[in-house]
């Protein structure tokens, strides 16, 4: 009984009925204990069946295009929501990796799958290089220092024609195989990317509930407090900043191969900010509503023709709108002011 | 066990302490006092490695500890309360009490990601030490709370609890009851009582005179940026400078 005790809430439950515990109520203390791997294994379980009642490949192709920008929200949203940071640069890795698979795989003719791994550690060292000076800044200064870092990026994509191949983009890359297996179709590549989505899920998740998660929450609550409580600041910051580098640049190089053709529009600064968005409407903080803030950006064209015309104006709106009335994000603000009313509700009770 | 030595503080050319110098011994408390402005937040800061002092140096259990960073200086085992509270609104109260653990929780994110079994043993001991640490303030009822809805009394408690959950060698106190009322106020000089008890060393900033005059072993007066007076509570109470530099003062506005 000694390890049910560590719940707060239940602990009390516990320990007046400690032999008495229904069966009904073991079980839904079993699913209070392990809430998270039950939701993830539930996902994975959805994700594993769908294609089976989603075969056009068309929303199969949408599926996979959430699954990548998952991989990189989920990052991003560990660098805004849990260093408290901001960055509007990250489409600048996201396409470094897209690019760098690219090239490494057909200009250079290299296996893919190293490839993609050595070009996220290069991906990560710039990270470094760029996050040591530019996380001396906060705020305003470090989201323009950012920005600037993705225009250089697009700049570069854009101009080194021999490269990159200038404006027209790159095109060619072969699919991702595994052992004589292609991932050359939309339900193939499903599994292949939401197996990679669920892992850095699993990771985010993992990360937030241990102690360094803590230290990290603690750092976006407030900086001083949290440098009082034994957080390294600067390091975490740098080390959030790379870790999240890397995840983009994984994503780029699954969104090359996926797509089998990249441009350099697809990396400029509008897809940072739609990346932010995507955090904001997720909620900061929330490793969940990174899934949620993925998918609703992604599809949000797809329900209304009027939003992909007016895209840039739509997404902007969005933006002000959550920022002015749920600073924590939209999916978190909405939980966390039904938490603090049910926990108002209980003082109430609990003064009267 | 902690020892001041000739500390300086200048804010631009305005000196905000001057050659301050004392000791705190292990296993006592040593309130610091003295009028508005005296310095002593700025002390407590350039103890906990928030503000670098200009000059002087701090002695930590023989380390020098005098311009670490403050989380360095956190892990030698200094653990602090803020004036204006720090708690964190998001977290709940439980683990607002967790992060006071966060020294050890463990450093590598790539082992916090995988989430190996040892980790998830230290995170559930982790747990249980903190649900210790808020019975010990009486707020286990509220552990699943988020932080922002307590009451005043509560978060100062819930920042004590903090405090006091890593076992610190020293805690450094700042104004623990300000904005108090008297019944509470009781209640957190019961709670500090209990802490001299368990063995700790606490440095408190404080104005209430009847807190530090009941619970303090040492009292440190500054003035001025300026170190009059170190003594018992008894003798500071006699001491001819301190009447006149701050309870005489006092008196003359009551």
């Amino acid at each position: 009984m000694g390890v049910k005790n560590q719940n707060g809430r239940l602990s009390t439950v516990v320990t007046t009925n400690e032999r008495k515990m229904t069966s009904k109520q073991k079980l839904l203390y079993f699913i209070y204990l392990h809430r998270t791997g039950l939701a993830v294994t539930g996902l994975s379980l959805v994700l594993l069946v769908y294609p089976l009642f989603q075969d056009n490949p068309y929303n199969l192709g949408l599926s996979n295009l959430i699954a990548i920008y998952v991989i990189v929200v989920l990052g991003l949203n560990l660098f805004i929501g849990y260093a408290g940071q901001i960055s509007l640069g990250h489409a600048a890795f996201f396409g470094l990796g897209a690019y760098g698979s690219a090239v490494g795989t057909v200009t250079l003719d290299l296996p893919a799958w190293p490839t993609m791994l050595i070009v996220a550690l290069l991906v990560a060292l710039i990270a470094l290089l760029v996050g040591v000076p530019a996380l001396r800044l906060s705020g305003h200064y470090l989201a323009m220092a950012t920005l600037g870092c993705n225009i250089v990026v697009h700049t570069v994509m854009l101009q080194w024609d021999e490269v990159t191949g200038g404006p027209s983009g790159f095109s060619g890359v072969p699919p991702l195989t595994l052992g004589g297996f292609a991932f050359d179709d939309e339900i193939r590549f499903h599994y292949l990317v939401w197996s990679f989505a669920l892992l850095s899920l699993l990771l985010c998740l993992n990360l937030v509930r241990s102690g360094v998660g803590r230290g990290l929450a603690a750092l976006a609550g407030d900086e001083t407090a949290a440098a009082a409580l034994g957080v390294d600041t600067r390091r975490a910051k740098i080390k959030v900043f790379v870790l999240s580098a890397a995840m983009a640049s994984l994503a780029g190089s699954l969104f090359a191969h996926c797509y089998g053709f990249v441009s350099p529009d697809s990396f400029g600064i509008f897809t940072s900010a739609d990346m932010v968005i995507m955090v904001v409407i997720g909620g900061m903080g929330s490793v969940w509503g990174s899934l949620i803030g993925a998918g609703f950006i992604t599809l949000l064209p797809e329900w209304m023709d009027i939003f992909d015309s007016y895209k840039d104006f739509v997404h902007g709106g969005i933006l002000v709108l959550v920022l002015m009335f749920l600073p924590q994000g939209l999916i978190t603000g909405l939980l966390e002011q039904i938490k603090i009313k049910i926990a108002l509700r209980r003082r109430k009770d609990a003064a009267a | 066990m902690l020892q001041l030595e000739g500390i300086g503080k200048r804010f631009g050319g305005l000196p905000a302490l001057d050659d301050v110098s004392f000791k705190v011994p292990r296993g006592q408390v040593t309130a610091l006092i003295g009028p508005n402005g005296a310095g002593k937040s700025t002390l407590i800061n350039c103890v906990s490695g928030i503000l670098q002092p200009t000059s002087g140096q701090v002695t930590f259990v023989r380390q020098r500890i005098t311009g670490e960073p403050a989380h360095r200086i956190a892990r030698f085992g200094i653990a602090r309360t803020f004036q204006n509270i720090k708690l964190f609104p998001r977290l709940t109260v439980l683990e607002n009490v967790l992060t006071g653990l966060t020294c050890e929780g463990g450093q590598s994110m790539c082992m916090a990601m995988l989430r190996l079994p040892y980790l998830r043993h230290r995170e559930r001991r982790l747990r249980l030490r903190a649900m210790e640490a808020l019975d010990r303030f009486h707020l286990t009822d509220k552990a699943n709370w988020p932080a922002e809805v307590l009451a005043y009394g509560d978060k100062k408690r819930v920042e004590l609890a903090r405090a006091t959950v890593g076992n610190p060698q020293l805690i450094l106190l700042d104004e623990p009851v300000a904005g108090l009322n008297a019944e509470e106020t009781a209640a957190v000089a019961e709670q500090l009582k209990r802490l001299r008890i368990g063995g700790y060393t606490l440095l408190l900033v404080e104005h209430d005179m009847e807190l530090v005059m009941d619970i303090a072993d040492q009292v440190v007066v500054l003035d001025s940026g300026r170190c009059i007076a170190t003594g018992t509570p008894d003798e500071i109470r006699h001491n001819p400078l301190v009447l006149e530099a701050y309870l005489g003062r006092m008196d003359a506005t009551a």
